[in-house]
């Protein structure tokens, strides 16, 4: 029995490995986003101009041998700008999308399952909904930011509250569209079967609720990742975001907005990274959903 | 491209002079951008420039200022002064005489008793008015007769033109206001959103924070002004679609404001379809130094005298150093363009009150830098950041979110940088950072920071109260509720004196030598680091003529004066 | 299924209250101050004198309450009087809700603006779902087809570019470049006078909302169409397709008859949960066009701590927001047999 199931968990495994590969465009996203992801942590160690170096006499340039890129207004190089900032906006990114669906999935599903706390737990989320978010991060600011900076330094002290920030304030979508398929899910007659032979309730949710409810979180998840890094941005715009002399993808596009007749391609490069991040991304998504969904699998 | 702004400014002003005369409503119809909305109309009970300047083409004072600082009759024929009589010899009272034949836009006359009201709906004390500070030391405002209003003050001054002086001090109709006095004064939205004026124009339709739609006044007292039939004074957005609007698009005839990078505007104005004009009053961007001691450690004392002075900065060669390592011109380059210029002070302007004594520190001079720290005993240590007796040389520099002042404080980091100082910045949203919270950390009051920049301005031509913000009662703290002018919390009982001094004393040209050493003593013991004399940039169609631009009042003075090219 | 409906409905009025409640509390904690955009030249004694005025110096529950009386009992009886043209009581007295910025009444603000922000937003709402729902059909039906795959890229570009670059973009490019005179000039400020009254009329609205409409419908289209194509796509596997098919359907009926009317109803629930969002979700839109919608209402509020203007738009936001939560939920129940809710 033993042997059969470990046999059962690696081929399943395996399985999604397999269908996952069949997806050409999940593969692509997959090696762009690694790519972008290496050459975000790696690319500093080779290229090491500083990004907040200020050579004023290079200011508004094109691309060139020394600046790849071009400069800004300041003359600061855009291509280290651009690394560094990646790394940032990755971060972002990818932890404040965990955040958010951590927490959603685990509310929507505890709703979805538990009828009893279903009522208070979709209040909650009525009310996480209606708050404002600005006035919401002023507050989180003003009470956190002087004791995280002293725990954790100036730029960690921000991350962590940039994230949370955004993770508490992303939730709510996630929840509602678990909770959604779970209430549906729960009606099925394998749930009915696997009840009847008397599963407890934790199991229930890991081996029979959760796999089936992954596409809308796989769904979810890939559009937070979006929405985490542009709402760093229009938080850098507000003055709620990371210091002024760390780049970060949002803060770069906003930027050079205004710039657009000027420098064209300086509006082009951040806007072509947070894309290519957000499609692969994204591919990577509809790869997994396509494979983790057993009746997709192996067709 | 200064020099072309410059050529075409002279050359604007000078068409005025030689303008046809057209008949009053000819030309049609005028927009204009304001890209902050103008959310009331009522001056009283708003300070925001963007209420005060579009009321101003409705509701008008008795005298104002011209585009060069001098006092204008408006409502009046002659502006009162001792020589005239108009002055009492002892200072204490001012005798205005309105203009025969004047009428409110709905055809009744003005009288001196609309100015009376004015001067009451004020200084009511449950009304909450903004523009008090105007009104101070007035005991008593009474009409001698239908055409004159006397004012009396409780102490002599040496510059009575604060009451009805300026786009701040409009008259209104006493018939229209008669029941909005004191707490009322907000719930009269009808007359705050359309007041009744001698202006050239008045209100049709008001939609807050969005649009006024104006026509021109048939009571106005020039019977061939203004030129245009009607205006729409639109709102929103930011200055970059603003002067989008006026030099690329042609929507708008004029854009107030246009805060925005140097390049861009002349890239749009290269468009042929505007022209951007700047001019300056007295805005001057500038570091405020912290002489106590921000430590947070200090809780209940932090930023206060009572904590101690601060670890470094209160050594006049840091000071020094600090200041002469910055490269002020390239600043007002890159940020600026036309709408700043380097300055060593922080009275700019008007020109009698400029003084020369600190223009050393126009020019950047690193090595110097260098070696002021060094001669006093500031050491580099191991990780380039220079110290002294174990306090090292590091600073937490903030300022509000501004795309200008983030680059700056860029700039000035890399410079401080090379002299062996530690920058760390910081930047607040405009609404905390300008507000007055005191559960907030982020003031300017409470200046929790090392360094801290902004802009302060004095409205008018006379810098008296300006230069009283400095003595050693203005430190916020936390008994007065953080409340006060003194950021650095810079005391010196030679400069109390002297300010005390200055509030006595009549004669312009006594006056101009007080201010002058009051602003060389703030310089030269480094209470504060000026950098920019900023100026205001607007960007009017080339089509509209008749613009002349005017820091010292409202933008919108002449409107009356404008016509279609 | 009524006993849960009257059951919700009856809860939610506790809820609302308690979510006004907090909304205050947050607004009153937050560290803006209405004196911040006072220029320089107002001293802090003046200052003070302004926040007294406006009732900041009353203790924080009494400043609640005066609200809950103003938001909960005046203005309906306002309302009340304006739609049956009769007087309640002492109408003239009434202190309403005001702003402190334009001291005048918030809800005359809101029905103020309320015209242009269903023209843009509503409207590119509208043209959003029209867009999406066939191209999320056609998209899962034809499965990594090239239709799917350029589906799917146009929608993750427009969905992760955010409004204020495409606003700006087609600005520079159809206000800008394109002479004025040519007819694809178009305007980039939305004129909030203009009345419709006839054809040439119309047109011109037409012209001003067409930038602002593109710019938030493709983004909202994006959204729409991946939640309708992963819908569409779970239901395509299931077995009552292949019964339908075996049985000898057309392939249209199949598709359009069975398979959409299934997959509508989690995209319906979506679809009601995000109408909220056209009253104050979008906010640089309406600031790179200048609508000034009630979604820039909001940001100048917030901007201004104009508490009172803040707490009286987030609080109608949120019981949009619970309302529509309770059709949606109740929507759900009654287009999938299979949820029960009691």
């Amino acid at each position: 029995m033993t042997e059969e199931l470990s046999t059962k968990r690696s081929s399943q495994w395996r399985d999604v490995w397999l269908q996952f590969k069949t997806h050409r465009g999940a593969v692509i996203g997959m090696i762009v986003f690694f790519l972008i992801g290496f050459l975000v942590a790696f690319g500093p160690l080779f290229w090491t101009l500083d990004p907040n170096f200020i050579d004023i006499r290079a200011r508004n340039q094109g691309p060139s041998l020394l600046h790849p890129m071009g400069t800004d207004q300041l003359g600061r190089d855009t291509f280290s700008n651009l690394l560094a900032g990646g790394r940032v906006s990755l971060l972002v990114g990818v932890t404040a999308m965990a955040l958010s669906v951590l927490f959603g999935t685990l509310i929507g599903v505890i709703s979805g399952f538990f009828k009893r706390l279903d009522g208070p737990l979709m209040r909650l989320t009525d009310l996480f909904l209606a708050l404002p978010l600005l006035p919401l991060l002023l507050v989180m600011i003003m009470l956190f930011r002087d004791t995280l900076r002293g725990l954790f330094g100036p730029e960690t002290g921000i991350f962590i509250l940039i994230v949370s920030a955004i993770g508490l304030t992303s939730w709510m979508p996630i929840a509602r569209i678990v909770r959604g398929d779970v209430l549906a899910v729960k009606e099925r007659e394998f749930v009915l079967a696997a009840r009847s032979l008397g599963t407890h309730n934790t199991q229930m949710i890991t081996r029979h609720i959760l796999p089936n409810v992954m596409s809308p979180i796989m769904v979810s998840a890939t559009l937070s990742v979006a929405a985490a890094i542009i709402t760093e941005s229009a938080l850098s715009f507000l003055g709620l975001g990371f210091p002024s002399d760390f780049p970060t993808w949002g803060r770069l596009l906003y930027d050079s907005t205004n710039f657009m007749k000027l420098s064209p391609e300086r509006v082009i490069y951040p806007g072509l990274a947070i894309s290519l991040t957000v499609l692969s991304v994204n591919y990577i998504g509809d790869g997994l959903r396509d494979a983790l969904d057993p009746r997709i699998r192996g067709r | 491209m200064k020099i072309k702004s410059l050529v075409i400014g002279t050359a604007t002003a000078l068409s005025v002079a030689s303008m046809a005369m057209a008949d009053r409503g000819s030309d049609g119809h005028v927009n204009i951008i304001y890209w902050q909305a103008p959310s009331i109309l009522n001056p009283y009970l708003s300070g925001g420039t963007k209420d005060l300047e579009s009321s101003s083409m409705i509701i008008e004072p008795l005298a104002r200022y011209d585009q060069d600082g001098n006092l204008v009759p408006w409502l009046v024929d002659t502006i009162p002064t001792v020589d005239n009589g108009g002055v009492s010899a002892d200072l204490k009272t001012i005798t205005w005489k309105l203009s025969e034949g004047l009428k409110w836009s709905d055809g009744s006359a003005v009288t001196a008793h609309d100015v009376v009201f004015t001067a009451n709906y004020c200084m009511d004390p449950a009304g909450g008015c903004a523009q008090l500070n105007k009104l101070a030391d007035v005991e008593n405002v009474e009409a001698l007769d239908d055409h004159t209003v006397k004012v009396t003050f409780g102490v002599p001054k040496p510059f009575p033109y604060g009451p009805f002086v300026g786009s701040e001090q409009p008259i209104i109709q006493k018939a229209q206001f008669a029941d909005c006095m004191g707490a009322k004064a907000p719930e009269c939205t009808e007359q705050n959103f359309g007041p009744i004026g001698t202006g050239p124009f008045r209100v049709t339709e008001f939609k807050a924070n969005d649009v006024i739609s104006m026509e021109a006044n048939p009571m106005y007292r020039d019977p061939a002004k203004p030129a245009f039939a009607s205006v729409t004074f639109k709102g929103g957005g930011d200055a970059a679609a603003a002067a989008r609007t006026v030099l690329e698009t042609g929507e708008f005839d004029y854009a107030w404001n246009l805060q925005i990078d140097p390049a861009i505007l002349s890239d749009m104005e290269a468009a042929g379809k505007g022209t951007v004009i700047s001019s300056f009053g007295t805005a001057v961007e500038r570091l405020m130094v912290n002489l106590s001691n921000p430590d947070p450690a200090l809780g209940d004392k932090r930023s206060t005298l009572a904590g101690g002075p601060h670890p470094f900065l209160t050594d006049p060669a840091v000071r020094k150093a600090l200041s002469v390592s910055i490269d002020r011109s390239l600043l007002a380059e890159v940020g600026y363009g036309a709408a700043g210029k380097p300055t060593c002070n922080v009275v700019p302007g008007p020109a009698i009150y400029v003084s020369t004594a600190n223009d050393e520190c126009l020019v950047q001079d690193i090595a110097k830098a260098n070696n002021i720290l060094e001669a006093a005993g500031w050491k580099r240590g191991s990780d380039g950041i220079r110290a002294k007796d174990g306090v090292r040389l590091s600073i937490l520099y903030q300022t509000s979110t501004n795309a200008v002042r983030q680059d700056t404080q860029a700039f000035i980091k890399q410079w401080w940088s090379e002299i062996g100082v530690e920058t760390e910045l910081k930047n607040i949203s405009a609404s905390v950072f300008f507000g007055g919270d005191q559960s907030s950390p982020d003031t300017y009051q409470k200046h929790f920071s090392d360094i801290e920049m902004y802009t302060n301005i004095f409205s008018g031509t006379d810098p008296e109260a300006y230069m009283g913000s400095w003595v050693c009662s203005e430190h916020p703290t936390p008994e007065t509720n953080w409340m006060g002018n003194n950021m650095p919390r810079y005391c010196n009982a030679e400069y109390d004196a002297l300010v005390a001094e200055l509030a006595g004393t009549a004669n312009i040209d006594d006056r101009a030598r007080i201010v002058r050493t009051l602003n060389d003593m703030l310089m030269q013991e480094g209470a504060m680091i000026p950098l920019i004399h900023r100026g205001r940039v607007s960007a009017h169609s080339n089509k509209l003529g008749g613009v002349i631009q005017n820091t010292w009042d409202s933008e919108l003075w002449n409107v009356a004066d404008w016509y279609r090219n | 299924m009524l006993k849960y409906t009257i059951r919700r409905l009856i809860f939610t009025i506790p809820v609302l209250l308690f979510i006004s409640l907090v909304i205050f509390l947050l607004l009153d904690l937050s560290p803006g101050d209405p004196t911040a955009q006072l220029p320089m030249t107002v001293p802090p004694e003046v200052r003070e004198h302004i926040r007294q005025a406006l009732g900041l110096g009353e203790p924080m529950y009494w400043r609640y309450l005066m609200w809950c009386n103003q938001f909960f009992i005046i203005e309906p009886l306002n309302i009340i009087e304006q739609a049956w043209g009769i007087s309640i009581g002492d109408s003239a007295n009434r202190t309403r809700v005001m702003s402190w910025s334009t001291r005048s009444p918030v809800v005359d603000l809101i029905i103020e603006r309320t015209p242009q922000t269903l023209w843009v937003v509503g409207m590119s709402y509208i043209v959003g779902i029209i867009i999406a729902i066939p191209i999320g059909v056609i998209s899962a039906y034809r499965q990594y087809s090239w239709f799917d795959q350029t589906g799917t890229f146009i929608s993750m570009v427009g969905f992760s570019v955010p409004t204020f670059f495409t606003g700006v973009l087609l600005i520079v490019i159809f206000s800008t470049l394109v002479p004025t005179d040519s007819i694809f000039w178009l305007p980039s400020i939305y004129d909030t006078t203009h009345k419709v009254t006839d054809w040439d009329s119309f047109v011109f609205q037409i012209r001003q909302i067409i930038m602002p409409v593109f710019v938030l419908g493709l983004y909202n289209a994006s959204q729409i169409s991946r939640f309708m194509r992963a819908s569409m796509l779970d239901n395509l596997s299931l077995d009552y397709v292949r019964t339908a098919r075996a049985k000898g359907m057309k392939e249209r009926v199949v598709l359009l008859v069975h398979v959409l009317r299934n997959s509508l109803i989690p995209v319906v629930t979506v679809l009601a949960l995000n109408i909220p969002h056209v009253f104050g979700g979008a906010i640089i839109t309406e600031q790179v066009f200048k609508v000034n919608g009630l979604g820039a209402l909001l940001i100048l509020g917030i901007e201004g701590a104009d508490i009172p203007l803040v707490q009286t738009l987030t609080f109608i936001f949120a019981i949009l927001i619970v309302f529509f939560n309770l059709i949606a939920d109740v929507l759900y129940g009654i287009l999938d047999p299979r949820i029960r809710y009691d």
